[in-house]
């Protein structure tokens, strides 16, 4: 399967990743490579997406809790002030 | 290298328990430990006052009378750095998780804390579990005890290092494709992969989270399986984890009966690529088990060649899903201040390249035109591994087959060349794929080379959902049976 530098440039795009040129190239390559091999699935006739891989999993009540140490939560934000994630500004 | 073995968990919890020796110098032992094996770079970062401070409070606790209730009273462990400690470093190997302290145990760690336990440290892996040799970690690579000049294997090769090096009788791995059998095998050591659901997983940071969970090391069968005892069973913080009892994994282990068991031997397992010397462990676990009784029975994972590519498929996308969170918002790293969309950008430039190249795999096959093509097929093809082995099962007891196509290979040697990386999980990964327990203990090792020094064998045993209790027998079995270190 070939993938082209603009097919990587986009999913850099979507993925919110900065790629320099060079990595640009590497990845093209690896990712060619790596997807000619995954694509010998196209070969078997494996049916349909089937059931979930992993069908019997109880819910818990949705019920509220009180979560440990919050001050501790906040602590472990790059920027947390005055109850709010602080973040560049978004909208001029 | 010298081999130093602690005393196994078990005994060293009962000579804490009965004041033979104490909490404190059992941990004193191991943090020495670690500072003697510095080398290996199996730690990123030590709880020295901490563990200290807890073992005290064991040792008191024990002279109150309540020894009883510490299965693992004064057991020193390691712990992989994507498990959640609180008040401490949860780097997962990654620039991203660096500045991060836990504010939370992960529920096995709390349930260690609960039986007494003592996690000492946190050891090296690849950056958030993606690698098979601790290589991609941001921090350095892990060395084999064994023969420093190799990989110890990974993702969980710091904690398995440990394990074999004698510095902890157990420790807490990871698997999504193999991470915990994989550097077993490479060092020696007995490694754990649960069924999906066994352990809880609140607190293991996030990569594929439909094969993710906790496994145990240990460097006996006794050992991995009383650490699995206890960090095992349901948890409401986890809606994927099973409501099944967990009972004793590891008690009365050799009453066992072998004659009679079924034994599987999957001919998909035994092709081209892998080693002679692992064939031959392999053919020498399965002529022991015959020895003893047990049949000796060819099945079929017709799939199973399909299992890497399909892996790769279904890790891939979910590890791009689970990464988007690193964002520089909530948690981690932040770089840049200019706007919001650079702040992403330049944030998550500090992934490491297979984490980029896993992230870009990831959100291409899960892009507007390929996701039935990758991911729906990958699911389809899943549930038909899925589906050989419940006939395989219906059929055998447990599975014999090598962990891994070759021992332990130098530093450097795949690090250019990802899908090779990849194809050395080929024996592990439908396991995870199929969400059924498998472990990997020591056979032997592979005949001194010019090339290589002898290195440690992995054989694997798998068997159907939740029969770990059935594997540790037939693995304590093999144990005894096995060529010692020097065989």
């Amino acid at each position: 399967m070939s993938v082209s530098s603009d097919d990587v440039r986009h999913i850099a795009r979507l993925a919110r990743l900065e790629l320099t040129d060079e990595e640009v190239e590497r990845f093209r390559r690896e990712l060619s490579t790596i997807l000619d091999y995954v694509e010998q699935l196209e070969t078997l006739d494996a049916g349909s997406a089937a059931e979930p891989p992993h069908p019997d999993q109880p819910l818990r009540p949705d019920a509220v809790e009180a979560w440990g140490d919050v001050a501790a939560l906040h602590e472990a934000a790059p920027d947390f002030h005055d109850g709010y994630f602080r973040v560049p500004r978004v909208i001029e | 290298m010298s081999s130093r073995r602690p005393r196994p968990a078990a005994a060293l919890a009962s000579a804490v328990r009965a004041g033979e020796t104490t909490a404190a110098s059992a941990v004193d032992a191991a943090l020495e430990r670690a500072r003697e094996i510095e080398h290996l770079h199996a730690f990123l970062s030590l709880r020295e006052a901490a563990a200290r401070e807890e073992a005290a409070e064991i040792d008191r606790r024990i002279a109150a009378g309540a020894g009883a209730s510490l299965p693992l009273a004064g057991v020193p462990v390691a712990v992989k750095d994507n498990i959640a400690v609180a008040g401490g470093p949860t780097t997962c190997g990654s620039r991203l998780l660096e500045p991060y302290v836990s504010p939370f145990d992960a529920t096995a760690i709390a349930r260690l804390r609960e039986a007494g336990a003592i996690v000492i440290g946190k050891t090296n892996l690849d950056e958030f579990a993606m690698g098979s040799s601790t290589e991609n970690s941001a921090f350095g690579t892990s060395r084999n005890p064994h023969d420093p000049t190799r990989v110890p294997g990974g993702s969980s090769g710091g904690s398995v290092a440990a394990v074999a090096a004698g510095c902890v009788p157990v420790a807490l791995g990871s698997e999504t494709g193999g991470s915990v059998r994989q550097p077993a095998a490479f060092c020696g050591a007995v490694g754990v992969k649960p069924t999906y659901g066994r352990v809880s997983r609140y607190g293991l940071v996030a990569f594929g989270s439909s094969l993710d969970q906790i496994g145990t090391v240990g460097a006996t069968v006794e050992d991995a399986a009383l650490l699995l005892s206890v960090v095992g069973g349901s948890d409401p913080h986890d809606a994927t984890s099973a409501p099944v009892p967990v009972g004793d994994l590891a008690s009365g282990l050799d009453e066992a009966a072998i004659a009679g068991t079924r034994i599987g031997w999957p001919a998909e397992y035994f092709g081209e690529g892998l080693d002679p010397a692992i064939l031959a462990a392999c053919e020498s676990a399965r002529e022991a088990l015959a020895n003893a009784g047990a049949e000796i029975v060819e099945v079929s994972l017709p799939h199973s060649p399909y299992g890497i590519a399909v892996y790769y498929t279904v890790a891939i996308a979910e590890a791009s899903s689970n990464l988007a969170r690193y964002d520089g918002v909530r948690y981690g790293l932040r770089v840049g201040d200019g706007d919001l969309s650079s702040m992403y950008l330049k944030t998550r430039a500090a992934f490491g390249a297979e984490l980029k190249r896993r992230i870009m795999l990831g959100t291409y096959v899960l892009s507007a035109g390929y996701y039935e093509a990758f991911y729906g097929k990958g699911t389809a093809v899943r549930a038909r591994i899925r589906g050989d082995f419940d006939h395989a099962f219906a059929d055998v007891d447990a599975l014999l087959c090598p962990t891994t196509p070759t021992p332990a290979f130098p530093i450097g040697e795949k690090a250019d060349d990802p899908l090779a990386m990849y194809l050395n999980d080929i024996y592990t990964v439908s396991a995870n794929l199929a969400g059924i327990p498998a472990l990997s203990l020591p056979w032997g090792r592979t005949p001194a080379r010019a090339d290589r020094p002898a290195l440690p064998i992995g054989i694997q045993l798998m068997g159907p959902d939740f029969s770990e209790r059935r594997l540790f027998e037939l693995a304590r079995f093999l144990e005894r049976q096995a060529p010692g270190p020097d065989a």
